[in-house]
């Protein structure tokens, strides 16, 4: 590589004034339990997040498959899943076994919650930010250390608690993730309204207690702890991702747990927020003045800032690893940082685009319309300037990169069609369709899951200290990019017939059962898929264990701070003085020198990117 | 046997990538890392362009394969007016974001081809462009700017309710409102009798399971020629507003081939309008000059000779998730020719005088009648539930419609005959066994309505068959379990 040697580079601070910090090999790891579990150590939690969102993952798109047997092969029996379901699958005379309509619901509920709120906010930001933010701002740990470990025992307890709604004799909450009432307010609505929605607030919210603690973090750590020369304009676009991503999070969360915290008291204490009007099971209920409109607002009030929550660190994460493979500065990085905080503030504003067909008034949802298509102008400045990125590059192929790439395309086929849906009109037929699961699997799901890909194989090595299979990646990359889409991609066609989503069977509808084979297909796809992400599981364990081992510090020639720290890296990061840093973290191919680290000073004259 | 044969070979298919994976990483070491990255970079970018390839002609062709089903085109036109400029701006929008969808990725996928590591090659150090940056800035502001004001031009003429000074009724001019009522797991569709052609008010606290399924407040005489019906019929070329309730969870009331979507929500009557422009027999018309709706009906029904097209209808569905049975919410949905809707129309008995203060001599064959034809389908849904009395003494508020205040001091036996009648009647008249079935059955009653529409002319052979099959299992379950 012609390039700079790094170590050469590396001064020595004596008088750094972040040593007093310094609790490296400390009290705080000394046996076990410390290093393992009740670790205060930031990269030891990333890897809790990451492996707790990696159970959480199988677990949610396994229920997806099970669903999606029922919706792909109807009339097949499920009598061979018996065994794990029990009392959901029923058996008839003939030894057909069927899955029961209410757990189908409860099934396609769950997956959606865990996916959401435990795989791509808590596994995909949890430990992103965990890991990266000290690392790359060059601190030794997160401004709270306790508070970290505390943000992933809450999430850990939300977790086990929503684990343990499924095993309930009623069944866990089976109303949609979004958890509309009155369905989710009254027991006698559905069976999985009773204890399981009850487990379901219970745990949501001490999920965002986890978020809450998480995100104050990393809001200080990023704004107080920032190693010498870092001003915030040389901050990696990771670690501009990460602050957004918590601002979202500590604005929006707590309005979520006060919409749960009204339907509890609706459900426990006779209140009436969201109920009114109601003769439901044979009785009119005592109950009136609430609105249902009132929890869909605070819903979605969280709801749409969630779904950048989600996507935010993705565009970090992806932006950061292209620059690196690209061998190129991230093109615009002004305008990628500029866009991320306008996407960010236009999240808080339109909300409402969720709700155009549940009876606010019309007039109200002209300027919803209005901001949410705006949020399509700095969407398409980030695409463009991916792309960008690309030109003129010299492009390293590895899975991490693939992965990158393969976001921009699924971020750039699922926003068009948001363009759709945030236009009330066609809101009207697309409305609870297909086309809306397309739409926001495309855009958030998968494209979230390859930004978190893209993450884990470019980050592993810094982890674990050892490769991921690059082979076993590839494969990976190509089945998950070719599935995604025979998966999502035909639904837009079927959501375009009108196909409403959340339905069991089609069976009841001339007009929407005659997608059988597409149905099929659909679901064989995510069979594949569902295999494909196994391969990656097996890859990801292996290679803690067995992969190749990382010799050098920084293997992929990248600028960032967390390539400066030693290999097995202890707590604190850093054994001996923080790295001071001089210049913006995109100078690759600056001058004709491949990359320039940010701890590399200026030279004589030299205009550094990151000064304003 | 077979599952276990199957689950040993999943086994060995990832023992084989997991080996395949492990051989090419000690090639790696062999070959030398920055040859072993230059071969993956060209297999890889090049992987890419096909994949671009592939994938660009698989949206065309699916596109061309589905077209017949999408939204505007072909058969799927839309039968309503709003209907039409919402297919209209869906199709400007798919155009557009159709040409950026090919810009972009033909870039995408071509620059990571033709910029793909090579030995030698430097990558440019091109940090930003602000004249570029701006464009594509700019050019997708105009963009939005257009589809925003297009739009919005639609939705609120879509979304307009009916001006105040318009009358209702069937006339020229006049608008019909009919109330829909969604429930677990159904819809009551009431229509305004034709002497005032008002729909009478209604208070959830009157709802008797089984009999005043709406809730029809029998002191507004409004309420005297309100009728239930089985099917949604409606004029052609007449503006309809439909008034629509949640009478327990959210519904959403959703007529695909019309364009209607709208929550039902408990407590907040909304309202939809909207004007049919196809009668069922036109929209059926022009169905069949397509292959797809040429084929037989029924083929399990050799007896059955009525092609696709012939038997289509209408249908209404339920678009919000509202419990176990969501996806069982249909009913037809008839457009007619004004001529035949006022025959019809003034055929309906209203369920007043049927039922509540009928002729003494007819009363009992009366009601027989009006099970049938007004909401026989849903009757077994409300079996088994006791008629919560105690929520009748609800005190002080307004419900939507119920200004009369008569019925918010608890005892509904006041004021005149009418109400007294009420009550006698749902005594008399409900006591019977049929409908205490319990909510399993109830289901099945949602489903012997729709086995009535059948026999208005559809042949619907084999999806009453599939419906029987789910249903025989929750009802199996429910028993056992719970
Ligand atoms: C160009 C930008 C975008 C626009 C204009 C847009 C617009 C919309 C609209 C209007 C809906 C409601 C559709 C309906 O229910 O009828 C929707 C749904 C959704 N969107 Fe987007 N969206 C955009 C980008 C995103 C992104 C980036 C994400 C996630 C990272 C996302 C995730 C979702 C989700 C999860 C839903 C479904 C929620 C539910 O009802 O369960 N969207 N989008
Ligand atoms: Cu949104
Ligand atoms: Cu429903």
């Amino acid at each position: 590589m012609a390039n700079v040697d790094i170590h050469a580079h590396e001064e020595v601070h004596a008088h750094d004034h972040h040593e007093d910090h310094d609790h490296h090999g400390d009290k705080y790891q000394s046996n076990f339990i410390t290093t393992y579990i009740f670790s205060q150590d930031h990269k030891m939690i990333a890897k809790q997040f990451l492996i707790t969102g990696i159970f959480w993952a199988f677990i949610g798109a396994a229920m997806s498959i099970v669903f999606r047997l029922q919706l792909g092969f109807p009339e097949e029996s499920m009598a061979w899943l018996k065994p794990i379901l029990g009392k959901w699958i029923v058996l008839n005379d003939a030894g057909m076994g069927t899955l029961d309509p209410e757990f189908y619901y409860a099934l396609v509920t769950m997956h959606g919650t865990i996916l959401v709120f435990f795989v791509l906010t808590a596994g995909l930001s949890g430990t992103f930010s965990n890991l990266l933010i000290p690392l790359q701002i060059g601190a030794r740990d997160m401004a709270s250390p306790f508070l970290n470990m505390l943000s992933y025992w809450f999430f850990f307890l939300a977790g086990a608690i929503m684990f343990s709604s499924l095993f309930l004799s009623t069944g866990p909450f089976a109303g949609g993730w979004t958890a509309y009432p009155p369905l989710s307010a009254l027991p006698q609505a559905m069976s999985g309204s009773g204890a399981g929605m009850t487990l379901f607030g219970v745990s949501l919210i001490f999920f965002v207690v986890s978020v809450l603690l998480g995100g104050m973090n990393y809001i200080t750590t990023v704004l107080n702890l920032r190693t010498k020369g870092m001003t915030m304009w040389r901050m990696p676009l990771t670690i501009w991702a990460f602050l957004v991503t918590a601002i979202l999070g500590l604005l929006s969360f707590p309005v979520l747990v006060s919409g749960i915290l009204l339907l509890i008291f609706d459900r426990s204490m006779g209140t009436s927020f969201y109920l009114s009007e109601i003769f439901i099971q044979g009785s009119a209920l005592d109950r009136v003045g609430g609105s249902p409109i009132l929890f869909q607002h605070l819903f979605w009030f969280l709801g749409h800032p969630e779904v950048y929550i989600i996507i935010v660190p993705a565009f970090g994460l992806v932006s950061e690893v292209m620059s690196v493979h690209a061998r190129k500065p991230i093109f615009g990085y002004k305008a990628m940082v500029y866009s991320i905080l306008a996407i960010a503030f236009l999240s808080f504003i339109v909300w409402a685009h969720h709700m155009f067909m549940a009876g606010v008034n019309p007039f109200i949802s002209n300027i919803f319309v209005l901001f949410t298509l705006i949020i399509a102008v700095p969407s398409a400045v980030k695409v463009f300037n991916w792309i960008g990125t690309l030109y003129g590059a010299n492009i390293r192929f590895n899975t991490a990169m693939l992965f990158s790439i393969g976001f921009v395309s699924m971020f750039i086929s699922g926003g068009l069609t948001g363009i759709f849906l945030g236009n009330s009109a066609i809101d009207i037929p697309l409305h609870d369709t297909y086309f809306v699961v397309a739409h926001f699997h495309i855009v958030m799901g998968i494209a979230a899951f390859f930004g978190m890909f893209c993450g884990i194989y470019h980050w592993f090595p810094l982890m674990f200290a050892r490769y991921m299979n690059e082979t076993l990646g590839k494969i990976h990359f190509w089945g998950t990019l070719i599935g995604a889409y025979a998966i999502f991609w035909p639904m837009h066609y079927i959501g375009m017939a009108g196909v409403p989503r959340r339905y069991y069977t089609f069976a009841n509808f001339e007009a929407f059962n005659t997608f059988a084979p597409i149905n099929m297909f659909i679901s064989t796809a995510a069979i594949i898929v569902f295999g494909l992400q196994i391969l990656f599981i097996i890859n990801f364990f292996y290679s803690i264990f067995k992969g190749k081992v990382r010799t050098e510090k920084n293997p992929y020639g990248a600028n960032t701070l967390e390539w400066t720290a030693p290999v097995h890296a202890g707590h604190g990061n850093w054994p001996g003085a923080i790295p001071h840093v001089h210049r913006w973290a995109y100078d690759y191919g600056k001058d004709g020198i491949e990359f320039i680290p940010q701890t590399v000073p200026l030279k004589e004259g030299e205009k550094d990117m990151g000064a304003h | 046997m077979g599952g276990l044969l199957i689950i040993l070979s999943i086994i060995l298919i990832f023992v084989v990538l997991v080996q395949i994976g492990r051989i090419n990483e000690i090639a790696v070491g062999l070959r030398g890392k920055e040859q072993a990255q230059r071969q993956a970079n060209n297999r890889n970018a090049v992987m890419g362009l096909v994949f671009m390839v592939a994938f660009l002609i698989f949206v065309i062709v699916s596109f061309f394969a589905f077209k017949d089903r999408m939204l505007g085109f072909g058969p799927h036109e839309s039968a309503s007016h709003h209907g039409g400029l919402i297919d209209g701006i869906f199709l400007t929008t798919l155009i557009i974001t159709g040409i950026v969808f090919f810009i972009t990725h033909i870039l995408l996928f071509w620059y990571s081809y033709k910029y793909r590591g090579q030995k030698g090659r430097v990558a440019k150090y091109i940090p930003h462009d602000n004249r570029l940056e701006l464009i594509w800035m700019v050019v997708p502001a105009i963009v939005m700017t257009f589809l925003v004001i297009g739009g919005l031009s639609v939705w609120n003429e879509s979304m307009a309710d009916v001006p105040d000074d318009m009358k209702h009724g069937l006339n020229e001019g006049e608008f019909l409102e009919i109330e829909a009522t969604g429930f677990q797991f159904g819809w009551l569709l009431r229509y305004p009798g034709a002497t005032d052609f008002k729909l009478g008010t209604r208070d959830f606290r009157n709802i008797k399971a089984g009999y005043n399924e709406t809730g029809q407040v029998w002191t507004d005489e409004k309420n005297h020629d309100d009728f239930l019906a089985d099917t949604l019929y409606l004029p052609k070329d007449h503006k309809i507003r439909i008034r629509i309730i949640g009478r327990d969870v959210l519904h959403n009331f959703y007529l695909p081939h019309f364009r209607v979507k709208m929550d039902a929500v408990p407590g907040m009557p909304t309202y939809f309008v909207f004007t049919p422009t196809k009668t069922t027999e036109e929209y059926r018309e022009s169905l069949s000059g397509y292959p797809e709706w040429q084929a037989m009906a029924d083929p399990s029904d050799p007896e059955n000779k009525f092609k696709k097209w012939e038997t289509f209808e209408y249908e209404l569905a339920c678009a919000e998730l509202c419990g176990d049975g969501h996806f069982s919410m249909q009913k037809i949905v008839r457009v007619v020719e004004m001529d035949e809707f006022k025959k019809w129309y003034n055929s309906k008995k209203s369920f007043y005088s049927t039922e509540v203060n009928p002729p003494k001599e007819t009363e009992v064959l009366s009601r027989e009648t009006s099970l049938e034809e007004g909401h026989g389908g849903e009757e077994g849904t409300h079996t088994g539930e006791g008629h919560g009395e105690g929520s009748h003494n609800v005190e002080g508020h307004s419900t939507e419609e119920s200004h009369s205040g008569d019925h918010t001091n608890g005892t509904h036996t006041s004021g005149g005959t009418t109400t007294h009648t009420e009550g006698t009647h749902t005594e008399e008249t409900h006591s019977g066994g049929t409908h205490n079935a319990g909510k399993a059955d109830g289901k099945e009653g949602t489903n012997a309505g729709k086995a009535t529409t059948t026999e208005e002319g559809e042949n619907k052979g084999k999806k009453g068959k599939i419906i029987k099959k789910i249903f025989n299992k929750g009802k199996k379950e429910k028993t056992g379990d719970h």
